[in-house]
């Protein structure tokens, strides 16, 4: 190598060195373009579809849309979803099958959404809480139909 | 000098990197053994992350499997799901809409941009600068949300099914994309201003790891790594599935051989990915986004075999089925197994310096070698 050459390649090397810290420099003096989330204090926006848990949507009469045709409990891979069903007898004496409970493991789920596709009632949906830390793991398993809850009118 | 170094018995030293080690990105574990600072040999140990997903895709239907293979290349989830799910397609000879179609190409070009950020960030941290890892985080953020608000999910997004796609795009899709496109055309040359024109970094990169391209070859190596060295190998041009015969882009080739080619294969092949999505975006055709299909799945007795270009290379999907409503075989073709296979040739007699700086041009994801 020549001294030339030598010289050459540190102002080069000086160069582009420049170069990479011009764009440092810019972000330092604009520090508004930065873009960093405060998580804790400000909540994310996150959207309609954003898999969190799976919920079962309750009307104001607490009444709910789930048959107990255990389509959900098929269609998931990872034996998240448990349905025990019972017999309830109608006013006209006929014995028809309506669900009892409804287990819901979240220390399995996935997220996949396969469930929320197979229900053919609407039954079961996504909700948007992404925080399931918790201090024991028995809290996960979680009882999705709420107590003295029934099958709501008109639903098959 | 490299036999020369491989005769010498007496001073080496056998060293272990990883399996925690924050540079193997995950739980890869090499033994090396030096001679000095030269490496003589390369052994790389896997086993750490097996889950045994073809087992487990066994014990599963044709629904449900596609879920798993999210988890083995997790940075191209979609174009893994997107495999399986053609494989599936082709067995049970559904015809996917062409609406389907479309979304499922924009969306392969979008995680394959989130995947090559990610790299680049990681790739420059992986040579000792910081700060481009948070630049790159920035743009693939755009992309996780635009991925978010369509598909449910931020990486793991189970979003394609057999026959089509799990929902309608949302109203906001084409926007967010367009205006991505354009955040991304600005600071991409932020890119190559801060990294790729840098000298450190070239001197690096330049005539480290050098893999011919007969050698890429005989190892089996796929997408970018082979690319850099001349392989001409893209699945999308050579053998294209869905709309990508439709689409004009060009397959990236760089004749260098060296971490520097390769690094540039993926720099521009992130802009060709962007050029395909300008071309679908506003072209997306109005109909289904998912074919009919039976309640039960069942493929006809028969093996199949698909393959596309994941982020990293070739992913082969081979379903060997007995007519039931599993699979009876499942196994899939992983490009990160082939390309580590070549670290070994690459690092022998470079210094041992440079060797993570190779693995970083390898694109490695360990839970894709493993599975």
């Amino acid at each position: 190598m020549t001294p030339g050459e030598y010289i050459k390649n540190i102002v080069n090397g000086v160069k582009s060195l420049l170069t990479g810290m011009k764009l440092t420099g810019y972000y330092f003096m604009h520090p508004k373009e930065i873009i960093t989330e405060q998580y804790p204090e400000t909540r994310p926006v996150l959207s309609e579809r954003f898999r969190g848990e799976v919920v079962m949507s309750h009307d104001e009469k607490n009444e709910h849309r789930c048959t107990g045709c255990t389509a959900c409990e098929l269609a998931c891979p990872n034996g998240t979803i448990k349905i025990i069903t019972k017999f309830e007898t109608s006013p006209e004496g006929k014995k028809k099958k309506a669900l009892d409970t409804f287990i819901y493991h979240l220390e399995l789920c996935t997220m996949c959404n396969l469930c929320i596709v197979a229900c053919p009632t609407d039954a079961i949906k996504m909700a948007q809480n992404f925080e399931h830390s918790v201090y024991d793991r028995n809290q996960l398993t979680k009882v999705l139909n709420k107590p003295g809850s029934k099958l709501m009118e008109g639903v098959e | 000098m490299i036999e020369e170094i491989a005769r010498t018995e007496q001073g080496d030293m056998v060293i272990n990197l990883g399996p925690q080690h924050p540079a193997t990105h995950g739980v890869l574990h090499l033994v090396i053994t030096l001679n000095g600072e030269t490496i003589k040999k390369v052994e790389p140990h896997l086993g750490y992350i097996h889950r045994s997903i073809e087992k487990m895709c066994e014990c599963l239907s044709y629904r449900q499997f596609i879920y798993v293979t999210s988890r083995m290349d997790y940075l191209s989830s979609h174009i893994n799901n997107h495999g399986s799910a053609l494989c599936v397609e082709k067995g049970m000879q559904i015809e996917v809409p062409s609406r389907a179609k479309v979304i499922r190409v924009i969306m392969d070009e979008l995680t394959r941009i989130a995947s090559h950020e990610l790299w680049w960030g990681a790739m420059a941290m992986d040579t000792g600068a910081f700060t481009p890892f948070f630049y790159a985080f920035r743009e693939r953020e755009t992309i996780t949300d635009i991925m978010e608000e369509t598909c449910g999910a931020r990486l793991t997004m189970n979003y394609i099914v057999p026959g089509g796609v799990m929902a309608d795009l949302h109203p906001d899709f084409q926007k967010k994309v367009k205006e991505f496109i354009k955040l991304f055309r600005a600071k991409t040359d932020e890119y190559n201003e801060l990294v790729t024109g840098n000298v450190i970094f070239q001197n690096r990169m330049k005539g480290v790891g050098v893999l011919s391209k007969e050698d890429a070859i005989s190892y089996g190596c796929t997408g970018p790594s082979a690319r850099g060295s001349g392989v001409s190998c893209d699945i999308r041009k050579l053998y294209p599935y869905e709309v990508y015969d439709q689409v004009k882009f060009e397959e990236v080739i760089e004749n260098g051989c060296d971490s520097f080619a390769r690094y540039l294969v993926r720099i521009r092949e992130m802009y060709q990915s962007i050029g395909i999505i300008e071309q679908l975006i506003d072209n997306i055709p109005e109909g289904d986004f998912q074919a009919k299909t039976k309640a039960v799945l069942k493929l006809p007795k028969g093996e199949f075999y698909s393959r596309v270009e994941t982020a990293r290379g070739e992913l082969g999907v081979y379903i060997v089925s007995e007519g039931a409503t599993t699979p009876y075989r499942i196994k899939f073709r992983s490009p990160g197994f082939s390309n580590l296979s070549a670290l070994d040739h690459m690092a022998r007699g470079s210094k041992i310096g440079d060797l993570v700086a190779m693995m970083g041009t390898l694109d490695l994801v360990i839970p894709d070698i493993d599975r």
